[in-house]
């Protein structure tokens, strides 16, 4: 089947196979291997994405499921070639080790502060329930996300 | 990991959902937010040969006031419900436990509908359902029926669905009694609940059990001995009788069975808090 999904602003079209996954889209047919599988199990939020500005697992969506509509990953966050302020907090805090998990979580805390601007702490981490991380002990990522609050993160 | 080779096909009304599902019969599977279906076929432990993708079926998603019941359209996503103003003033049992289904990213695309057809009695909301005394509304080629939460599940994965219908509304009467009580025991936050426990009503409440068996199930006796007056420590102590909890990984029978009378307790208290 044909499948146009605006990724990063650019319409893409493409013939797929009917079962192509929403993340092999992405880094087979796109180049765009930003987006991590980790666990693809659903599990781990390594391959989060935005779909229409909401966090979501593209490992766990058809790309047929998208035709049509706006996704928006890791290359395409900060815009330009500056840092998105999420990413910008995660260096300063050091909310990475190896960085397997940082383009999913990065997204994800995104995600989240569009739909609460200014969380708490617990709030941060029940909003990352589904990022899991093997490195950080997620101290650090839990403070990135909230110094991002303060700098605009959300947007 | 990669779902079998299938026909995608997309449906942009319910009339062609449904004439889809009668075309292909048993060879097709709805498709809503994937969030059960997907991961089941990447496992290949289910291969239909034709997937009807409902999820752009926008006028299946919503949250109804009608009166004296809540009607909620089986697209509604699990995120929906937990930001429904109308659910959380109407029927917060429910937008409560949809807040602790999965993670943030599954309540983003899982639906209501799906979690119902599903038919995992690990899932939290087929509990809420029949605690709430819900009615699922389907559609197939013979018209709509109605069918009571009670009757709905009917053993592991098995519902009351036939495969050429499409679950179009849950309706959900408003409760009588303000009280509700819901507790979800897991060991990481995205787990399926070990055991959880929704409770609706406060003096005689209805008490659901989640992965109690083969589906939700209620705790009659402990339900019975609330009715006649008793205390609800005396009630908790009977919520496991007459269920046939599962033995796996995160727990044995035995400790299923304790959790339940631990949790039938709480949220019984904390219903009765807030009547
Ligand atoms: C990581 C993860 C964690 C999860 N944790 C939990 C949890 O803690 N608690 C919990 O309750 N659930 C949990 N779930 C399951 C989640 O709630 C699913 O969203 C839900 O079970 C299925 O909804 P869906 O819309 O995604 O359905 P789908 O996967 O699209 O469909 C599920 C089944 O229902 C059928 N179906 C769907 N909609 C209809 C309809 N309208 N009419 C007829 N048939 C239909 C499909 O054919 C399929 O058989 C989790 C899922 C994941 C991936
Ligand atoms: S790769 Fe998608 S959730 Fe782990
Ligand atoms: S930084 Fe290594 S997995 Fe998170």
């Amino acid at each position: 089947m044909q499948v146009t999904i605006r990724v990063n602003g650019n319409n893409t079209t493409h013939e797929i196979e009917d079962r192509l996954l929403l993340v092999h889209y992405l880094r087979d047919v796109l180049g765009l291997t930003g987006t991590n599988i980790g666990c693809d199990t659903t599990s781990c939020g390594a391959c989060t994405v935005h779909l229409n500005g909401e966090s979501v697992k593209s490992c766990t969506m058809l790309a047929a499921q998208a035709d049509g509509a706006e996704v928006t990953t890791i290359e395409g966050l900060a815009g330009s070639d500056e840092m998105h302020p999420m990413q910008r907090a995660f260096r300063e805090n050091h909310g990475l080790q190896c960085g397997f998990c940082t383009p999913g979580m990065v997204m994800a805390a995104v995600g989240l502060l569009r739909e609460q601007a200014n969380p708490t702490e617990e709030q941060v981490r029940s909003g990352l329930e589904g990022n899991l991380c093997r490195c950080t002990g997620y101290h650090n990522i839990v403070q990135a996300v909230l110094a991002a609050a303060k700098e605009g993160g959300a947007r | 990991m990669i779902p079998a080779p299938f026909a995608y096909r997309r449906a942009g009304s319910v009339d062609e959902a449904l004439s889809l599902l009668a075309e292909h019969g048993d060879e097709a599977k709805v498709l809503a937010g994937g969030h059960s279906l997907l991961p089941l076929m990447k496992l290949r432990l289910a291969v239909p040969e034709v997937v009807v993708d409902v999820g752009r079926l926008q006028d299946l998603s919503y949250v109804r006031d009608e009166g004296d019941a809540i009607a909620v359209g089986a697209l509604t996503r699990h995120r929906d419900l937990e930001t429904s103003d109308l659910l959380a003033r109407e029927a917060p049992l429910l937008s409560h436990a949809a807040g602790f289904v999965g993670d943030p990213q599954v309540r983003h695309r899982g639906t209501l509908g799906g979690s119902l057809v599903h038919g995992d009695p690990a899932s939290d909301l087929p509990a809420v359902v029949l605690a709430m005394g819900g009615t699922l509304v389907a559609r197939g080629p013979r018209g709509s029926r109605e069918i009571p939460a009670a009757d709905f599940f009917q053993s592991l994965f098995e519902t009351a669905m036939e495969p050429d219908e499409l679950l179009t509304e849950v309706r959900i009467p408003k409760p009588q009694s303000r009280g509700w009580g819901f507790e979800k025991f897991n060991q990481r936050a995205i787990d399926w609940a070990t055991v959880g426990v929704a409770v609706s009503g406060d003096q005689r409440p209805a008490i659901a059990l989640v992965n109690m068996g083969g589906t939700p199930l209620r705790a009659t006796a402990a339900e019975q001995a609330l009715a006649d007056g008793g205390s609800v420590a005396d009630a908790a102590a009977l919520a496991a009788d007459g269920t046939e909890p599962p033995s796996d990984l995160s727990a044995s029978a035995d400790y299923r069975r304790h959790l339940a009378r631990v949790l039938v307790r709480r949220a019984v208290e904390d219903a009765r808090g807030r009547a």
